[in-house]
């Protein structure tokens, strides 16, 4: 008997049942004002009004304090800081990035927050501190989506030096 | 004032990559089989079920307490699930633990598990949100930036993860229960194993492990009558904080600090590096025993890895950690915490066999989950408090 055969008669041990799940997401307005900008090419940031640190995405309201943002926006620069990072060699079937592929947590100057993303560097380059800038799809494809950048590449600017985002790790 | 509470019952599966001859259901039937019989007791005498697992797109099953209650004899009984994510394990143990002391009931089961033969645990936790880009590779992806943040801010040596993963698949050969049994588990072995998440190693992390942990836990006046060992429960905690506010320190969360200092003051103790005798914390990956003996207050920031490097965690140094293997042997994610505590509860019953440590009175059980953001600890002796 084959292997093929003997595993068609013998006990079914597992079976396989995949699972799919799409939602219908409720931006909000919180949200929505920050998606039409990133279409605009802009990153729009939110202040907490208990302790001024600007969040970045905005959900609309702070985790720590417990407050909604009021209605103003920072408008946010689209370069920052890598705080920290990780090469990644494992595949995850969510993730479409060919392997290995660089994430970063980055600071975007003037937010409060991080931004996890990927970095477009040779592996041996990447260090805490290093500048980076993002790198955005043509102007002609941006859509109410994050994804309008595509990802983020190191600038030819000095270091951060580590107090300054040492605490965002 | 609160019932004294002590588990007197103890019981676990085999931990395997795979438990093709069991069911979910005949699988934590199994571990709790176990704990009642060690308990001697028998269904009729358990007044009530709590059951843990982590989060159900594991293994894709929606709510499974719902088909489990029978397997766990839950019926005409109160029941409860609980979820913490990767600390779940813990808090189960907490809610069973606070079901007696609350003096609602006399005598508990509670149970948790995973069965990640029948899951996917890395695509569960790699979900794609609204507002961000998917790169965040599972849990490694998302531990691997707080590791290299701990290394730059204690300056610890690079090669203390590697001693971390070699003492605990040692201690695991002392554990015919743990997963992994590496006979010839090396320093060079570890150093050598594929980089998956830099600065992580493949030997650095936790395997994907079947199993479940089960105890019973009952009130004084019941305990006091045993003739065998019981592990009296001197203090649980729990803490949480969101997972993103701007300043967080995702290293060394708040909540875990809190988490320490609290349990250790429930508990009457001051130095617990000192009065405790070994614990049993929740390391997925090598370089959170360091992060955690600082976190659990057991030793200075920044001063963590000293630990591992001078042999203190070691099976013969003076502050054991986990000497089942610990996480690293052993992963059933929802049952991991549950078995950290029942680790501890096994040394000071002096019922933990080759993985023993002599003498042992006072033991810490350890659980953390979600992004470092959820803490549930307990402390249990052999003596009454």
């Amino acid at each position: 008997m084959s292997a093929k055969e003997e595993q068609a008669s013998g006990p079914v041990m597992v079976l396989s049942c995949p699972i799919s799940l799409d939602y219908a997401y409720s931006a909000g307005q919180s949200a929505s004002r920050f998606l039409r900008a990133i279409a605009e090419g802009k990153l729009l940031g939110q202040r907490c009004p208990v302790d001024g640190r600007v969040y970045f995405p905005s959900r609309g309201s702070c985790p720590m304090h417990g407050v909604t943002f009021g209605d103003d926006a920072v408008e946010l620069s689209d370069k920052g800081t890598i705080v920290t990072f990780s090469i990644v060699r494992v595949p995850s079937q969510n993730i479409a990035l060919p392997l290995p592929y660089i994430t970063v947590n980055v600071l975007l100057d003037g937010a409060d927050t991080i931004l996890i993303h990927v970095l477009d560097a040779k592996l041996e380059d990447v260090h805490m501190g290093m500048r980076v800038q993002a790198v955005w799809k043509p102007r002609e494809e941006w859509t109410t989506s994050t994804a309008n950048i595509l990802y983020f590449r190191p600038i030819d600017e000095p270091d951060a030096k580590y107090e300054t985002y040492k605490e965002h790790i | 004032m609160a019932v004294l509470t002590a588990v007197v019952g103890i019981g676990q599966t085999k931990y395997e990559a795979k438990r093709l001859d069991v069911s979910m259901a005949g699988l934590i039937r199994e571990a709790a089989e176990r704990a009642l019989a060690d308990a001697e007791c028998t269904w009729r005498d358990i007044d009530a079920v709590i059951i843990g697992k982590a989060p159900d797109l594991f293994e894709g099953v929606m709510m499974p307490e719902l088909f489990l209650n029978d397997a766990i004899g839950g019926a005409y009984k109160p029941m409860l699930r609980v979820h913490t994510a990767g600390s779940v394990g813990g808090s189960t143990g907490i809610v069973a633990a606070s079901m007696v002391q609350s003096g609602i009931h006399d005598r508990v089961l509670c149970v948790a598990y995973e069965k990640q033969s029948e899951s996917n645990a890395t695509w569960a936790l790699s979900i794609s949100l609204p507002f961000s880009l998917a790169s965040v590779a599972g849990a490694g992806g998302y531990f691997a930036p707080l590791v290299r943040g701990y290394m730059r801010r204690s300056g610890a040596p690079d090669d203390t993860g590697i001693r971390v993963a070699v003492k605990d698949r040692q201690n695991a050969l002392r554990n015919p229960l743990a997963h992994l049994q590496m006979k010839d588990i090396s320093f060079e072995m570890v150093a050598n194993s594929p980089m998956l998440w830099d600065p992580i190693r493949h030997l650095e992390t936790c395997p994907s492990s079947d199993g479940a942990c089960a105890m019973v836990m009952e009130k004084e006046s019941l305990a006091s009558r045993r003739s065998g060992k019981v592990a009296w429960i001197h203090a649980t905690e729990m803490r949480s904080e969101p997972t993103m506010f701007s300043g967080r320190d995702q290293v060394m969360p708040q909540a875990t600090l809190d988490n320490a200092a609290n349990l250790y003051k429930k508990a009457g103790i001051t130095k617990p590096r000192e009065e405790l005798d070994c614990a049993e914390i929740y390391v997925p990956f090598s370089w959170f025993e360091p992060m955690w003996m600082e976190g659990m207050l057991i030793t200075e920031r920044n001063q963590g890895w000293k630990m591992t490097y001078e042999g203190a965690t070691a099976f013969d140094g003076d502050f054991p950690v986990n000497m089942s293997g610990g996480v690293l042997s052993s992963n059933p994610i929802g049952a991991s915490g549950l078995i950290r505590f029942a680790e501890a509860a096994r040394q000071v019953r002096g019922l933990a066999d080759q993985h023993q440590i002599d003498g042992a009175k006072k033991a810490l059980g350890h659980a953390y989950g979600g992004g470092s953001q959820y803490f549930s600890t307990w402390i249990v002796s052999s003596q009454k408090p």
